[in-house]
């Protein structure tokens, strides 16, 4: 008797493990087919045409540089500190706030949480506390690293008033969403309607789906209920300027993807995000943007940001 | 008695039932994990490669795959049309610069050719110095062997090949290694306040065994013409020594037996620009442990951590194929839309009132930016 129950239980054991690996395989095969195929399908939100700000003087470039207000968030669970201190010593520096969200220390959050549950009580903390403050959320991993100018540049001629959702598009068969990897930016409309939508209903609170979504497509269903829908982030010629990896990755990836001897680069002037950062590589990459340059090469900015008091490394 | 056995047997197997239900559950819940990790994204770990010897050679093979092929950053000229690279290109002919690059036939392909791709683009000529001839690539054969001993024979053979075909066609002469990234437009920036007629010489300065200090070999340095003619000179009259096994320590030896001076090659707040390694070494404080040579090396006081780098570095060393690319990227591409950089050099008073008398009708930044002289 204690066999045949053994028996049972040891086949049961065996089908659940090849339906699984079926479904794996079938389910990455699938997204992989989707995300090439739908590529030209995505919305796309390009850098802005500064050639209307030509004319303007630099009083008035201060100006409009200074209406764009972004509030930064970091949401990770690292328990090593010195990604916070670094994060807190280069680019976080830059966001007109910026708060980092520690999911093992804070006490937005219980033990259980899974990462949608901690997402969302993040963004809703966000927007009670300074959802009136600034125009912009911007959301990102600890190993991201975030050139916050260059997101000024793409969001200075976007009404904040208007619901958008913006970074790097994944796909998940209809699903179209922003990975958080490459750094998730919302506006104020947005993040007001992701907000309310949570204090309404439960609908997408909890998810008890068979298959459990990620947070960034949790998030990304959330929006849509409310009518937002994500956008891809591009430069003029159609590159992602927000960035799922670090440069030395793309730039192999790009020489490996690509058979032609001579590549084009693989990344764009006006990137704003790169992603999967060790600590160090983020203190290169500070020294990089904001202090490394050639001399003898000018630009004709329609923006001025200035550096921020007290630092030293940029 | 059968209606007991039936429900005997009908118990017997909701129980298998049951136990099959749960162990499929638990093999895919457990097969699952195992899949989530095994397809999970691997880290980025870099070998830790700290080079101890100053006048060490380099690693063959850090563990990286060689990298096929090259990357054109300039391939797409739309993002750079805001860019004015008026001065850029003033300095471009007035600071006159020849390099001329160490490398040897098997490395053309493995780390010349990235050099060839990216900054060597911007040298007024560039020479690829090899043991031996290739015509294809193209390299100058000097006709030695290769090894860490033949580099100061290569040096020497190098410069008097430079001085023999080129002599006229630049001011300054730099050497690179085939690892080296140089920046020539804050090389032409630093160069600019100095006459290429006097006998001077620049890179990273280190302190021992040479009473005016010496220029690190891997960091690149650069002669002014007499101090290339001086140099070349005092092979015919014997006054410097053919032979050595260490080839940057002899050529300091050697300028200063002839009378060429070691310069300070910081910029105006003191910060160093030619680097014997790449950035991160320098960047993080206690990545250099204290032991290191480099430490009692320095000619001047040495900096890590925010203070080592000038915005406008010259060189860095130690850098492989994919760094290339990515120095590159950083310096040339890369950059935070409208930032006001705390560090606004300009180019000396002479060469200001050239640039404004040539580029009148330009309009009023380009004569704005070289006078904002903001110190950080």
């Amino acid at each position: 008797m204690v066999s045949a129950t053994g028996v049972s239980f040891f086949n049961g054991m065996l089908v659940g493990s090849i339906c699984c690996v079926f479904i794996t395989m079938f389910g990455q095969i699938n997204m992989r087919h989707r995300g090439r195929t739908q590529d030209h399908e995505h919305h796309h939100l390009r850098l802005p045409n500064t050639k209307d700000f030509l004319n303007i003087s630099e009083a008035q470039r201060m100006e409009l540089s200074k209406n764009i207000r972004i509030y930064c968030i970091i949401l990770g669970e690292s328990n090593d500190e010195h990604y916070w201190a670094v994060l807190k010593e280069t680019w976080t520096k830059h966001c007109d706030k910026a708060e980092l969200y520690n999911t093992k220390n804070d006490n937005l959050f219980n033990k259980e949480n899974d990462k949608w549950t901690q997402m969302r009580k993040t963004y809703q903390h966000v927007f009670e506390k300074h959802g009136d403050n600034y125009s912009w959320f911007f959301l990102a991993h600890p190993t991201t690293f975030a050139v916050i100018e260059n997101l000024k540049y793409l969001l200075f001629t976007k009404d904040a008033s208007q619901p958008f959702y913006l970074g790097h598009i994944a796909t998940s068969g209809d699903l179209k969403y922003v990975t958080v990897k490459g750094g998730t930016v919302l506006s104020m409309e947005a993040l007001k309607r992701l907000n309310s939508f949570l204090n309404k209903t439960k609908k997408c609170a909890e998810q008890r789906a068979f298959w459990e979504l990620s947070a960034d497509m949790q998030l990304a269903v959330c929006l849509k209920y409310v009518g937002v829908l994500a956008e891809n982030a591009e430069d003029s010629e159609g590159r992602a300027i927000f960035n799922t990896k670090p440069i030395a990755h793309l730039i192999r990836e790009t020489m490996s993807n690509n058979r032609q001897p001579v590549v084009e680069g693989c990344c764009s002037d006006m990137a704003v995000t790169f992603s999967g950062l060790t600590p160090q590589k983020m203190t290169v990459m500070m020294y990089g943007v904001y202090q490394l340059r050639a001399f003898g090469h000018y630009f004709n900015d329609t923006l001025i940001f200035l550096p921020p008091n007290g630092s030293e490394n940029d | 008695m059968s209606e007991i056995h039936f429900r005997e047997m009908a118990s017997k197997s909701w129980l298998n039932f049951l136990t099959f239900l749960c162990g499929s559950a638990i093999g895919f819940v457990l097969c699952s994990q195992l899949l989530s990790i095994l397809l999970g994204e691997q880290k980025d770990i870099q070998p830790n490669i700290l080079h101890n010897d100053p006048h060490g050679r380099h690693s063959d093979d850090n563990g990286q795959s060689p990298l096929e092929g090259q990357m054109n950053f300039d391939a797409d000229v739309s993002q750079h049309k805001d860019e004015n690279t008026d001065i850029a290109e003033y300095l471009y002919q007035k600071v006159k610069i020849l390099c001329w690059v160490m490398t040897g036939p098997q490395n053309l392909e493995k780390k010349a050719k990235h050099v060839k791709a990216t900054w060597a683009q911007r040298c007024n000529k560039v020479l690829f110095m090899s043991s031996e001839e290739n015509k294809d690539f193209p390299a100058v054969g000097l006709k030695t062997r290769e090894g860490r001993d033949q580099l100061y024979w290569k040096t020497i053979k190098a410069f008097q090949y430079v001085h023999e075909h080129y002599l006229e066609d630049a001011d300054w002469f730099m050497k690179a290694d085939d690892d080296t990234y140089v920046i020539l437009d804050n090389l032409r920036w630093l160069l600019s306040k100095y006459n290429p007629e006097e006998p001077i010489y620049f890179g990273r300065r280190f302190k021992p065994y040479v009473k005016q200090g010496y220029m690190s070999g891997g960091a690149g340095y650069v002669l002014s013409k007499e101090a290339l003619k001086r140099f070349v000179n005092a092979f015919k009259t014997d006054e410097c020594t053919h032979s050595s096994s260490i080839e940057d320590l002899a050529l300091g030896r050697c300028m200063e037996i002839i009378n060429v001076e070691a310069g300070d090659s910081r910029d105006t707040t003191g910060k160093e620009t030619f680097h014997p390694f790449v950035p991160e070494h320098h960047l993080i404080k206690g990545y250099l442990p204290k032991t290191f040579w480099y430490w009692n090396y320095n000619y001047y006081p040495p900096v890590e951590g925010p203070g080592c780098c000038s915005d406008l570095a010259v060189s860095f060393h130690y850098v492989d194929p994919t760094t290339m690319y990515e120095l590159e990227y950083l310096v040339y591409h890369l950059r935070p839309y409208g930032y006001l950089y705390r560090y606004q050099p300009a180019l000396p008073e002479n060469m200001l009132k050239e640039i404004s008398q040539v580029y009148k009708h330009e309009d009023p930044k380009v004569k704005r930016e070289p006078s904002k002289e903001k110190h950080a």
